[in-house]
Parts: C-alpha cells; sequence; structure tokens
C-alpha cells in the first residue's frame, strides 16, 4: 500500500486553499490597512520608538525572569525523598509543574493547598492541614517543604503555627521536618525564592547537628538549571579528590534514567547529608544572587567560611580551582590542567571566528556575569546586557567587569528591563549575536540576530540542559555552540555567494 | 448492576484506601464505574468541587482559563497578566493558538504583557501603576484593537478597582479596555475563569463589532482556539459547506469579530465547557441559536455535518453530503493505513475542556477503545455527555490526582494515555505510551478532515515507536537480542 502524505500544521497551512482563507476571513476581522502595519512596524525599528520604549515604568513587555515559588519549589526538588510543598492556590503550582516539565522533559511532583476565596477570608489554617495530613498519607515524604503563593502572603498566612497545630493535632509525624520560606511573588524573582528556600531547609535540618568537622565542602550550585552542571561538578569534585555534599542535587530529580518505573523521588541530596552541612569546613556557592541569604545565614549561625566561585569560562574557572585546592588543602590535577589545555585549544583554533563579534545577552544575574566574562576571553565584544531580575549590585559588579577587559568597552548592562527594551536595542544598535532563553526566538525572527540557546527556560531545543557550561568542559560546549552558529550564520549568508567555503 | 460496573467499583475502592478518612471520603464521589444507561444512580460522579488540599490536583485556575484560554487568543487586543511576573510568564504562548498577523505590531498574541506587581503595589494598591500602564501601551502599540486587563490573585486580595481604571481609560482611547476578575483563588479550577471571561465578552465587546452584510448562511465558529490550527480546519470545512463565517471564537479571533458573533444564523459551539455560557446568553438576548458539534474523527464529522446541515436549506444539506461523499475515500484511506496497528489498543484519558468525551469517537474509528476517562474540572453537564458514549464500566474520574491515575494505569494497563504536560514524563518513565491531548504534544490540526490523518499518524507513532522496547525495566535480568520492557 501507498503510503499517503500526512501534512501537519507546518506544512499544511502554506497550502492555497487555506491561504486564500485567511485573505477571506479579514473581511471580519476589520483590519488595519497593510501599509500602516507596515508604517507602524518600521516606525518602532527607530530611535525615536526606543526612547518611548525606555520610557516605560509601569509595564513589562516579554521580561525574562520567574517568580519566587518556582524558585523554592525547584529548590526543594533538589532534596531526597522532599516534596515542595506550596500553602497557596492550585494555578500556581500547576503552572510550576508545567513550565518546569516543559524545560527539562522531566516529571515533578509537587503539591498545593489548592486554597480558594474561603480561605482568603478565614486564613488557609485549614487548607494547609488537611494538605499536610494528605501529602504525608499519599506520598510519604521525609521532608515536607513549604513555600508560599501570593495568596498566602497577601492575607499573612502563619505557617509556623499551622505546622504546629499539624502536628499536635498528629496529621504529621512529631519528626518530620517541614522547613519554611516566605516566597510572594511580588518580590525578587526565582532566584530569591530559591534562597529563601534554601535557607529555610539548611535552618530546619541541621538543627541539633553541630558536631565534630566532616572535612567536606558544601556545594550551593543556586538557581542552575543545567543537570549537566551538577553531574560535572561532582566528577571535578571526584578527580579533585574532594569530599563534598551538593546542597540541593536536581541532577536526579530532572534528568532520572528511564528504567521502566516511574519513581516520585527520583534523587537528591540525601537528608543525612543535608543535615550534616552545618559540619562542612567551607561552603561554596556558584552563584551569587540566589545565595545572598543562605551564604549570611551560614556564616553567622553555622560559623562557616563561604566564598561564591562561579565556574563559568576559563578565567572563572581558574580561580574556581585555585580557591578549591586552598579550602581542602589540595593539589589541582593534571587531568583538570588538561582539560583546561583541551578548552584553551579550541579557543585559539577557533578564535577568527569570534573576535569581534558582537553579543546581545539576557538572563540571571549570575550567568550573564558568567557569559560576560567569557565572551572577552575569546575575543567577543559584550554590547547589550539585559537583565530583568537584576538589582543594583549586580550593575554594579557586571560594570566593574567590564571595566577589567577592552573587549567590555562598548557594554552597556541594563536591569529591570526586558525583552522588548531589547529588541530596540537591536534595532537602533545591531549585534552579531544573541544570547537568551527560547522566548528570545522571537528577538531573531524580528531582527534578525542569531541565537544562541543558553539560560532558563530552553522549550524549543531538546537536551541542552544535561550539557554542562561550567568548568573547562563547560566553556568547551558553550563554545562549540557559539562558533558553530557563526558558521552556520555564515553559510546562510553565503549560499549563494562564491565565499559558500567548505573548510572554514 | 452488572460485573463490569461491580469490578470497576471494587477496583476504585481498594485505589481509595490509602487515602485519610476525611479525603477518602470526598475522593470516593469523584470516581465511578460507567454506566452508560443513567440508571445506575452510584454510577455519577460529582463534579466542579473544590480539589482537596495536598493530594496534588492537575488542575488550574480561573487566572488560566480566561487568560490562558479564551481571551489570550484574541489576537489584536492586548492581555495585561495585571500583578506578579509569574502566572503571565507560566502561561506564555503555551498554548498555541494560532493566528495571522505581525505579531507586536497589529497583533500581540505571542508576547508576555504584566505589571509586574512589587510589594509597593501590594501595599499601595495597584490601580495607578495600571493607568500608567495602558497609557505607555497605547503609545507603543498604536494599532493595538483593545486591551485586556486580566487580574492575578493579589489585585483581588488588597480590593483595586481596576474597573473604575478601565471606564477612565476606555473613554479616553475609545477601544475596549476589559477588565477581567480572573483571580486564580476564584472558584475551584480553570472553569469559573471561562465563565468569568464570558461574561466579560458580554458586558464589553459583543454586539459592538462591524458586519456590512448578512446572509443566510451565515455561522460563527465559537469554542475552538485553534491549537495547532484546530479552527483553521474547521473553519474550511464549514465554508466549504456553503456557510459563512462571520466570526472565530477566539482562535485567530479580532475583537471585531467578539462584537458580530450574535448576527450570525447559528452558533457553531466545539468546546461547550468554556463558552456555552454566551451562546446561552445570545440565544436569550438575540435569539440566536446554537448548537454543539464533534470534528473529531471522520464518524463524528459525518454525523455532524448532517446535524449543521439539518439547520439549513437543501443547498446547504447537498453539499454536507457532496463533502461527506468527497472525503470518505480519504478518511477511510486513513483508516485503512493505520487502523491494522492500533486495533484493540486500549486508551486512557484524562484532559480538560471538550476532548475526554469528544476524541473517543476519532479513537474508535481507528479500532482504539477509550477505557478510562475524565475531566480536569468538567460539570455535571459534560459528564451527562459522556456516559453514553463509553462502555460499561469504564472508569471515570473527576479531578484525579497523581496518585490515583498512577493506579489506574498499573491495574487497566492501557496501551496508551492522553493527558497533559505534568503527567507526559511520568508516563514516559513508566514505558506507557503517552501523548499530550491539550496541545497535541506540539502537532495538530486535529479537527476536521485535514486534522484526522495527523491525529491517526499521532496516535501510531506514540503506541507504536520502538523507543518504548528499549526501555529496561528495573530488575529484568539483560538478554541479548531480547527486546525488552513492554
Amino acid at each position: 500500500m501507498k503510503l499517503m502524505k500526512i501534512r501537519d500544521h507546518n506544512e499544511l497551512f502554506e497550502a492555497r486553499e487555506y491561504r486564500e482563507q485567511f485573505e477571506n476571513k479579514k473581511e471580519f476581522e476589520d483590519p488595519w490597512p497593510a501599509e500602516r502595519v507596515k508604517e507602524v512596524a518600521e516606525w518602532t525599528k527607530t530611535e525615536e520608538y526606543k526612547e518611548k520604549n525606555f520610557a516605560r515604568k509601569n509595564i513589562k513587555i516579554n521580561p525574562v525572569k520567574a517568580c519566587q515559588p518556582l524558585g523554592a519549589l525547584f529548590c526543594a526538588s533538589g532534596f531526597a525523598d522532599t516534596m515542595p510543598f506550596v500553602q497557596g492556590a492550585q494555578g500556581c503550582v500547576a503552572y510550576f509543574r508545567s513550565h518546569l516539565n516543559r524545560h527539562f522533559k522531566e516529571p515533578l511532583a509537587a503539591i498545593s493547598t489548592s486554597m480558594t476565596e474561603d480561605a482568603a477570608v478565614f486564613g488557609g489554617l485549614n487548607n494547609m492541614l488537611e494538605g499536610l495530613e494528605n501529602a504525608y498519607s499519599l506520598y510519604k515524604p521525609k521532608m515536607l517543604a513549604v513555600s508560599t503563593t501570593c495568596i498566602a502572603e497577601v492575607i499573612g498566612d502563619d505557617l509556623n503555627s499551622y505546622v504546629k497545630t499539624a502536628r499536635e493535632k498528629g496529621l504529621i509525624p512529631e519528626d518530620l521536618p517541614v522547613p519554611q520560606a516566605h516566597t510572594p511573588s511580588f518580590v525578587g524573582s526565582q532566584i530569591t525564592g530559591y534562597d529563601n528556600e534554601m535557607k529555610a531547609i539548611l535552618s530546619t535540618i541541621t538543627t541539633g547537628k553541630k558536631s565534630t568537622p566532616n572535612g567536606k565542602v558544601n556545594v550551593i550550585p543556586g538557581f542552575d538549571t543545567y543537570t549537566g552542571n551538577y553531574r560535572e561538578m561532582k566528577r571535578l569534585f571526584g578527580i579533585m579528590g574532594v569530599e563534598h555534599t551538593v546542597l540541593a542535587d536536581v541532577s536526579d530529580t530532572f534528568d532520572s534514567p528511564n528504567t521502566g518505573e516511574y519513581k516520585l523521588y527520583p534523587g537528591g541530596t540525601p537528608l543525612a547529608d543535608a543535615a550534616d552541612s552545618i559540619n562542612a569546613m567551607a561552603t561554596i556557592a556558584l552563584q551569587r544572587y540566589s545565595t545572598s541569604k543562605t551564604l549570611e545565614y551560614i556564616e553567622k549561625e553555622w560559623g562557616q567560611k563561604t566564598a561564591v566561585l562561579p565556574p563559568i569560562g576559563i578565567r572563572n574557572t581558574d580561580t574556581f580551582f585555585e580557591e578549591i585546592s586552598k579550602i581542602s588543602g589540595k593539589p589541582i590535577p593534571q587531568e583538570i590542567e588538561d582539560e583546561r589545555g583541551r578548552a584553551v585549544d579550541a579557543l585559539v583554533d577557533s578564535h577568527p571566528y569570534v573576535h569581534g563579534k558582537r553579543f546581545a545577552l539576557t538572563g540571571d544575574p549570575d550567568l550573564l556575569l558568567g557569559l560576560v566574562s567569557f565572551i572577552m576571553e575569546m575575543g567577543g565584544i559584550p554590547v547589550h546586557i539585559v537583565c530583568t531580575n537584576g538589582d543594583k549590585k549586580f550593575e554594579e559588579e557586571m560594570t566593574n567587569l567590564l571595566t577589567e577587559s577592552p573587549f567590555g568597552a562598548e557594554g552597556k548592562v541594563y536591569i529591570n528591563r526586558d525583552m522588548w527594551h531589547l529588541r530596540s536595542l537591536l534595532f537602533t544598535d545591531p549585534v552579531d549575536l544573541l544570547i537568551g532563553n527560547s522566548y528570545a526566538k522571537f528577538l531573531w525572527r524580528d531582527t534578525g540576530t542569531p541565537l544562541i540557546r543558553i539560560g532558563f527556560p530552553l522549550f524549543d531545543r531538546h537536551h541542552l540542559h544535561r550539557y554542562p557550561i561550567i568548568g573547562y568542559q563547560g566553556a568547551l560546549n558553550m563554545f562549540t555552540q557559539i562558533v558553530n552558529t557563526v558558521l552556520d550564520e555564515l553559510d546562510r549568508k553565503t549560499m549563494n555567494t562564491t565565499s559558500f567555503d567548505v573548510i572554514r | 448492576m452488572s460485573t463490569a460496573i461491580k469490578d470497576t467499583q471494587k477496583m476504585i475502592e481498594e485505589i481509595l484506601d490509602a487515602y485519610p478518612e476525611k479525603a477518602k471520603k470526598e475522593r470516593a464521589k469523584h470516581l465511578a464505574a460507567n454506566d452508560p444507561t443513567g440508571q445506575c444512580s452510584t454510577c455519577q460522579v460529582k463534579s466542579n468541587v473544590k480539589s482537596r488540599p495536598g493530594v496534588m490536583t492537575v488542575r488550574g485556575c480561573a487566572f488560566a482559563g480566561a487568560k490562558g484560554v479564551v481571551w489570550g487568543p484574541v489576537k489584536d487586543q492586548i492581555t495585561i497578566s495585571h500583578g506578579p511576573i509569574g502566572c503571565g510568564q507560566y502561561s506564555w504562548w503555551a498554548r498555541r493558538n494560532y493566528y495571522n498577523g505581525q505579531t507586536g505590531i497589529d497583533t500581540f498574541g505571542t508576547m508576555h504583557i504584566t505589571t509586574d506587581f512589587q510589594e509597593k503595589d501590594i501595599v499601595y494598591g495597584g490601580d495607578k501603576g495600571l493607568d500608567g500602564a495602558l497609557h505607555e501601551l497605547k503609545e507603543l502599540f498604536p494599532l493595538a484593537k483593545g486591551i485586556g486587563i486580566l487580574s492575578e490573585c493579589p489585585v483581588g486580595l488588597i480590593g483595586d478597582d481596576i474597573e473604575s481604571v478601565a471606564r477612565k481609560v476606555q473613554k479616553e482611547f475609545k477601544i475596549p479596555i476589559v477588565p477581567v476578575r480572573c483571580e486564580g483563588f476564584r472558584g475551584v479550577s480553570q472553569s469559573l475563569g471561562h465563565h468569568i471571561a464570558n461574561d466579560t465578552i458580554r458586558d464589553h465587546v459583543l454586539g459592538k463589532g462591524r458586519l456590512d452584510k448578512t446572509t443566510p448562511y451565515d455561522v460563527a465558529l465559537i469554542g475552538d482556539y485553534n491549537i495547532g490550527g484546530d479552527a483553521w480546519a474547521s473553519r474550511k470545512m464549514l465554508e466549504e459547506m456553503g456557510l459563512r463565517v462571520i466570526a472565530q471564537w477566539t482562535g485567530d479571533a479580532s475583537v471585531n469579530e467578539m462584537g458580530i458573533a450574535h448576527k450570525s444564523k447559528l452558533n457553531l459551539i466545539h468546546c461547550y465547557r468554556s463558552m456555552n455560557y454566551i451562546c446561552r446568553h445570545m440565544e436569550e438576548e438575540y435569539g440566536t441559536p446554537w448548537a454543539e458539534f464533534n470534528f473529531f474523527g471522520p464518524t463524528k464529522i459525518y454525523q455532524s455535518l448532517r446535524k449543521i446541515a439539518s439547520y439549513f436549506d437543501d443547498t446547504i444539506k447537498e453539499n454536507a453530503e457532496k463533502m461527506i461523499g468527497k472525503y470518505k475515500p480519504v478518511m477511510d484511506k486513513v483508516i485503512e493505513q493505520f487502523k491494522p496497528k492500533l486495533e484493540g489498543k486500549k486508551v486512557m484519558l484524562y484532559v480538560g475542556g471538550l476532548r475526554p468525551r469528544h476524541t473517543i469517537g476519532a479513537y474508535e474509528d481507528l479500532g482504539m477503545e477509550v477505557i478510562a476517562s475524565g475531566y480536569e474540572f468538567g460539570h455535571s453537564d459534560d459528564y451527562k455527555r459522556t456516559y453514553p458514549v463509553m462502555k460499561e464500566g469504564a472508569v471515570i474520574m473527576d479531578d484525579a490526582t497523581l496518585y490515583e491515575m498512577e493506579e489506574f494505569t498499573r491495574r487497566l494497563k492501557p496501551d496508551m494515555v492522553g493527558s497533559g504536560i505534568k503527567e507526559k514524563y511520568s508516563y514516559h518513565k513508566l514505558g506507557v505510551p503517552f501523548r499530550q491531548m491539550h496541545s497535541w504534544d506540539y502537532s495538530g490540526p486535529y479537527h476536521g478532515f485535514d486534522g484526522f490523518p495527523v491525529f491517526a499518524r499521532d496516535m501510531d507513532m506514540t503506541v507504536n515507536s520502538p523507543t518504548w522496547n528499549l526501555i529496561r525495566k528495573h530488575g529484568v535480568p539483560r538478554k541479548s537480542g531480547d527486546l525488552l520492557g513492554r
């Protein structure tokens, strides 16, 4: 039997009968004249439009940030046998789960207490009590990590007393850890929520656990959505021979092997290890802006040494290993030095294709700091740096970073701005390459700037999160992505010219 | 009572045993063994009531229903996610409501536009900022035909008066500024959000559009959100029948179309759940009749074409027959190609809107059987329409939890499951073939004669992908050349 040719939406609507349908439908749409649409489209590319665009104060258009509880839930999911438990409306949790499902293409369990109008009036106590009882009976967690959504925060739910009541009523065991973080969406972003939940979990789970030093180093990755980074970090610590505890280890939560069974809790940092983190010799954070409160707590309450060592790019990774070596007293092994050599070799070999290339970037603060540092190392020029969830401190840190290299001279950082601002920048001051998440593809479409997908969320390309972007191997991965995007673009541009080279 | 019903009831009881007493009592009302005759009183599920806290419901909220489903797809209005950053972020272009237009210039469907509430907005109120936001949007997007203000939880909790801001600005701009009170804590699911959105269509845009002439063949296509182009595939069929589709709600809709549907001779509603309210209103207020139809799979399509034609003259009736004659050989060929690979396969569905019942016929056209089905946010009228189209003893579930779905899967062993993104990857881990039946797993259209071949192809690739056979079940010893797994 000759098989039918099946056309789905990707081809179907290009057919003549559909093009005619769309044209005829305009009769009912009351559309603007085509010339007017064209005129406005051109106007949005101008300096005049850019000024209007940058003058807005009350509205975000295509922002690059998520909300606190998403970060809290992400953090909680990196602890073993832990159910993220959200005191608030159920729609929020449906959204958090979907968002993370779409990025990782993995399942994620999380609970809400389904607060509705009556809870808004009378408070969320009953929701919390029944929620704790049901979640504990059905899903048998060893920790219920609480965060909140707007509703619980606006009405001012007293989480601590609610949990106490649940214990008194015997709905959950007396010794079940139930850390609580307040994570209103109208403060900060997902990186703030990560920090708040991490602090809540660590302060709960380490209570009374202070004993003899365990000789380990704690590693807090921060709101890092690359499962490959977690595996890479563990590999590198293994090579260094440094005993360590990753807090919180989401690598198996969001990248678990398919074994024909569904595990509610597929991995995460064992709770005993997390509890013992108070006895480590130091805590290293790989991001600054998603861990600041946690680090402050660790220094103050645990009396532990902390350091922020973001390992993105060559020099950052150099510093990372030097500091780890100092902290642990272990030398940097030749194996790591060799990895460095291979990454640098790649940068040297391909430099003609990235040298002088101008970049626009958008993403979370720590990612942007790492990327800008790396771009300058390879001879690229960071130009527009847009960070919706960056604060003044970040702005200052980024500005200082840019002054460290002649390649940073053109760079300008924009905090509290969004991708519609970036659109204006890309039209008025075009660049060669754009780095951003999947939603930046609309900028690619509008401005033609080739997009390199690094960040969160990545919905429209598969499995990128499995490949590390930290360490020397991560630098090599990103560099490969960047240089080959340049080469793809070069092929596209030269396909009808004599410059369509096969050896580049 | 038949054995089929008794067996299913026994299974449900066993599953419910894991719940604490209160939740068990409540959940028992939402799970039932199907009785197609409707005579068995214990076979009716309770629905549209609050989810139990802590059970992991799949449900979303009123904002999702109003912004995500009904208003979001209207292409030439700006939809503001009014409140903190998250709600708009997570619902950003997630439903693939396709539209034609130049995004950011004369259409705005794939944009995430939000007032991004900060603490000061909670303390001092967000109305002033909203007023400013509306003015900034008007300046940057002069071609917008309207602006919708879709409220998130805090807006209602702090007592903002978005209606008065909207009224004031509408006078100034002379385009509809639509305040939608769809805070996520309202109601028990997405469903109330649909209703609230319908009411705001009624109050702010209906009756205000321009339609130069009418004909005896005017219809409006209601409750089709053009996911993967569904509405376009349906529209093509209605036009081929000789009907004139004057409005398409709300997939690829313009504000003008939102204002003229009442002038149609017949409102054709696909997703009854999300837009029956406005159809009833148009019937009462303007005398516009409405009819439900189903464009999934040839059997239902043929029935629906004849049903729709029955409202019109002989020309349309003849056209419907001609179409059936023309497309039946094509549909038969699709069935011939795919049925042998799908015959006898068992399907479990857990979706929303119309799909838990409307897609059953399409599966049956391919020789498959739906053995369990349920709605995230259905009402009793949805279930009444479902009981007769399912077999005796089939599982009916309302607002199912993750735990229940896993248990049903373990016991019923479906050959494929159709549900949403939150369920998808746990089924992949289980090695159970799975298809997203909200977003068509980024495929589509599934509606109409152009959609059925895509549906058939997709179900085949779901059930018969060789990747399922690569899964090595935990604990099963390795044997060379052995196709382990399912």
